[in-house]
């Protein structure tokens, strides 16, 4: 149109300015000991320290728990098992619970300040997902507390006893209260060990758990890396074993496990396809797609990394997926406008790294849009591999970073081979207009969790959990109850 | 001519149809082509599009960044009065408003267009001489559309005959829900040969078309036909302009751009009444359709009360307080 009316003088582009969420919120002491039987105590491990992903700068200095440290805290579990939380009316646990859930929400920006610190996660995921969804466990779990007997799950299930529990470092808080809230909610006691590169948050629970008055020793969390991990995981006096993390990881716990008297659930890894039909919604389907394995820099164990697109909307859905991966906004996490935040650790950028270039080296076709990666700390643009086969590496290892990994299908059995054909089986998404096909092709998917016109959407009511390599029992829900309840697995 | 309702009628009347621009040339030869075109597009999932406004929703506009927008913002305004009460006083004064939005600050841009019925489009237009401001105009049979085609046309040359640079038509949403493709189609391409030189805006009345499907089928439709701008409302259903419609109205000129290379303005017309709402707007325009729609050339807002809003934020800005109503004028 070629209407005369005076322009604004200023630039013609719409340069958001730099809209970052203030640290001072938060408090980073310059070092952290254990949290054991209600006390911040030293460690006796040398301690390690925790830096920002996004810049390297070092956050502070964590305690390393040996052995004797954790064993220190299996007994205060143990105590407050037999002493406090397990002889508790079910009521007042939930109270308790109820207690926590609400000072999570008090406090919630200071975790999501604290959580995109320490993880490199954007402000406005941490803010709108992980930190509500963390409340959110806590309530749904504190409802729970005091009906169990009708949960169906026996007449009156019993709790377990101690709750050894080993969290990743993709959604540290989340992960804390996927585990620690069912085993509260249930009478157990719980002694937890974060994730080595992002032990802040659990820490600043550790807080919370003073602050709601719970009694010492019904929540421990011992830091440290493999070792003390190890040490949770075949403590004698442990009776429960819950892992979210890698499946190499999942495999040598399930070993340690193995003929003694401890239950067991595992979380592992995941690629997951993302099926699009050609009567998909192709703007929302986009969307998910983006959503599905750009979400939390892919660091998800059910992130959508293998998209599965019919081939004859093949070209129009990969034209509007890279336009789209163009608006994304890489950069600061703490900046309210960044969409894509910073590879967790060194370690991890390199195993994305190596991946990528296999990927590359065995045919695939990559792409990444034009995008400046600021100097310091950890970085991987949105990355997309076309032309990738079933037998290619991108298409089979899971790669936990930003990563796509595009095939093709034609018929809906295709899809649904191409799909399965995986060792992993925790999550799938499928995009389709046509309601009897949804149902259809979830029915023969073997994965945990099914999205169907969406992705990567989480609820402290559905259970989450995996098929073949991706572990075994379920989180959430009230499926996710019988872990940690005598009789009822 | 005959009365629209007789669905015959249009076809018997007319010469032979125009046809789309390519690669679409052939999509209007049938009622039965053209639905199956329009249906064929892509779905719309409702929930999706909800999800993804509320995201760029959390979008922080901050100093200049919002400056900027607020002064985009005044300059895409069509200031609009479509009242039964209205006078050439009131549309002098809302011209006078146009010209020099904030009379404490000459700084401020001027707004895009002033929106009238056709009969005041004279007034606006003498008021307006000289400014660059244009003088929109709704005509057949603005809200409801619901007259027959002769009295539409006839509305429409009495407007630019009036003066209007733009017409702001309405659709026909009967023959729309009814499924008559074709005759919505044919209308429009008459309202658009009535029009001239003006520009002519095709509102599609979302809140009476309800499903976002209808609002991307509604989109291509009035883009195939040759509508510069789409609107979404008239301002006199609600709900008017919501997000998730104007998503997926700049998904559709995104795509038809991409497809036809021709480019076609969004206009989201009734209930923007904030800045706040205003900058949602634009970062929607800014990241589904992309950069080249954000001037006054291809993206307007149909409002009356939001530039008083965005003046007072803009001394906000300026001064580093809130002044209040009084601040401004009423008018």
């Amino acid at each position: 149109m070629t209407s005369t009316q005076p322009r604004p003088t200023a630039p013609a582009v719409f340069e958001y300015a730099p809209a970052p969420e203030s640290r001072s919120i938060v408090d980073v002491a310059p070092s952290y000991g254990l949290f054991v039987d209600g006390e911040f105590v030293d460690g006796s491990g040398t301690p390690f320290t925790t830096v920002n992903p996004a810049t390297e700068e070092v956050l502070s200095e964590v305690a390393t728990a040996t052995d004797a440290d954790v064993d220190r805290a299996v007994r205060a579990a143990r105590r407050a098992f037999t002493r406090v939380w397990g002889p508790m009316r079910p009521a007042d646990r939930g109270k308790y619970l109820f207690r926590i859930a609400r000072l999570l929400q008090e406090r919630a920006r200071e975790f999501a300040v604290l959580e995109s610190l320490d993880n490199g996660k954007p402000i406005r995921e941490s803010r709108d997902v992980d930190v509500p969804l963390a409340a959110a466990h806590f309530f749904y779990h504190a409802g729970w507390a005091d009906k169990l007997d009708w949960a169906g799950l026996g007449p009156h299930p019993l709790p377990l006893g101690v709750a050894g529990q080993v969290i990743p470092w993709n959604f540290p808080l989340l992960m804390l209260a996927w585990k620690v809230a069912p085993a509260l909610a249930t009478g157990n006691t719980v002694v937890l060990k974060p994730a080595e590169t992002t032990p802040l948050t659990a820490l600043l629970f550790a807080e919370v758990c003073r602050q709601a008055d719970l009694p010492p020793g019904v929540v421990n969390i011992v830091t440290g890396a493999g070792d003390t991990g190890r040490a949770v995981v075949e403590h004698e006096d442990v009776d429960k074993v819950a892992f979210t993390g890698s499946t190499e990881v999942g495999r040598s716990i399930a070993r340690a496990v193995a003929g003694t008297r401890k239950r067991l659930t595992l979380e592992l890894g995941g690629k997951a396809a993302n099926i699009v039909f050609d009567d998909a919604p192709i703007d929302q389907a986009v969307e998910g797609i983006v959503q599905g394995i750009f979400f939390n820099q892919g660091h998800v164990c059910c992130a959508g990394s293998r998209l599965l697109v019919q081939e004859n909307v093949h070209d129009e859905v990969i034209a509007s997926l890279q336009r789209r991966i163009g608006t994304l906004r890489l950069g600061d996490p703490l900046d309210k406008n960044t969409d894509i935040g910073a590879i967790n650790s060194a370690e991890q950028l390199a195993r994305i790294r190596e991946l990528s270039e296999v990927g590359e080296a065995e045919g695939a076709n990559r792409w990444q849009p034009a995008c400046e990666l600021p100097e310091r700390g950890y970085w991987f643009p949105p990355t997309v591999f076309t032309d990738v086969s079933p037998a290619h590496r991108i298409a089979r290892d899971e790669v936990f970073g930003p990563v796509l990994s595009v095939l093709t299908f034609r018929t809906p059995d295709e899809a649904v081979a191409k799909a399965n054909n995986t060792t992993y089986g925790l999550s799938a998404g499928i995009w389709t207009e046509k309601g009897s096909r949804i149902l259809a092709i979830a029915d023969r998917l073997r994965a945990g969790v099914v999205w169907a016109n969406t992705f990567n959407k989480f609820d402290p009511t559905s259970p989450f959990g995996g098929y073949k390599q991706s572990g075994y029992g379920r989180e959430g829900g009230r499926h996710g109850l019988a872990a940690y309840l005598e009789g009822a697995q | 001519m005959t009365h629209v309702l007789d669905p015959d009628a249009p076809a018997a009347a007319n010469p032979p149809r125009r046809e789309p621009p390519a690669p679409y040339r052939d999509v209007t030869r049938s009622d039965a082509a053209f639905r199956a075109f329009l249906h064929g597009l892509p779905g719309v999932d409702q929930v999706g599009a909800e999800s993804r406004v509320a995201v760029l929703g959390t979008r922080s506009i901050k100093t200049t960044a919002k400056a900027w927008a607020i002064d985009t913002a005044i300059s895409m305004v069509d200031l609009t009065t479509l009242e039964g009460a209205d006078t050439p006083g009131k549309v002098r004064s809302l011209a006078a408003k146009a010209r020099r939005p904030d009379p404490g600050d000459p700084t401020t841009p001027p707004v895009a267009a002033v929106c009238v019925y056709g009969d005041l489009a004279g007034i606006a237009k003498e008021a307006l001489a000289g400014t660059g401001i244009s003088v929109a105009a709704v005509a057949t049979a603005f809200p409801s559309g619901r007259a027959s085609r002769a009295v539409k046309l006839a509305d429409v040359r009495d407007a630019v005959a009036n003066g209007a640079d733009e017409i702001d038509m309405v659709i026909d949403r009967g023959a729309f829900l009814a499924g008559r493709y074709l005759d919505v189609y044919d209308e429009i391409v008459a309202v658009k040969d009535a029009c001239g030189d003006a520009h002519l805006k095709v509102i599609l009345e979302t809140g009476e078309l309800v499903t976002l499907d209808n609002v991307r089928r509604a989109s291509w439709l009035a883009m195939l036909a040759g509508g510069d701008f789409i609107k979404t409302s008239t301002g006199k259903i609600s709900p008017a302009a919501t997000l998730p419609v104007c998503l997926v109205m700049l998904e559709a000129v995104r795509d038809f751009r991409a497809a036809t290379g021709r480019q076609v303005g969004v206009k989201p017309a009734g209930g923007i009444r904030t800045t706040k709402d205003a900058i949602k707007h634009l970062v929607l325009v800014n990241e589904v359709a992309g950069p080249d729609w954000l001037s006054p050339d291809w993206f307007r807002f149909g409002a009356s009360s939001l530039l008083n809003d965005l003046l007072l934020q803009r001394q906000k800005l300026r001064t580093g307080h809130y002044s209040g109503p009084d601040h401004v004028s009423v008018d």
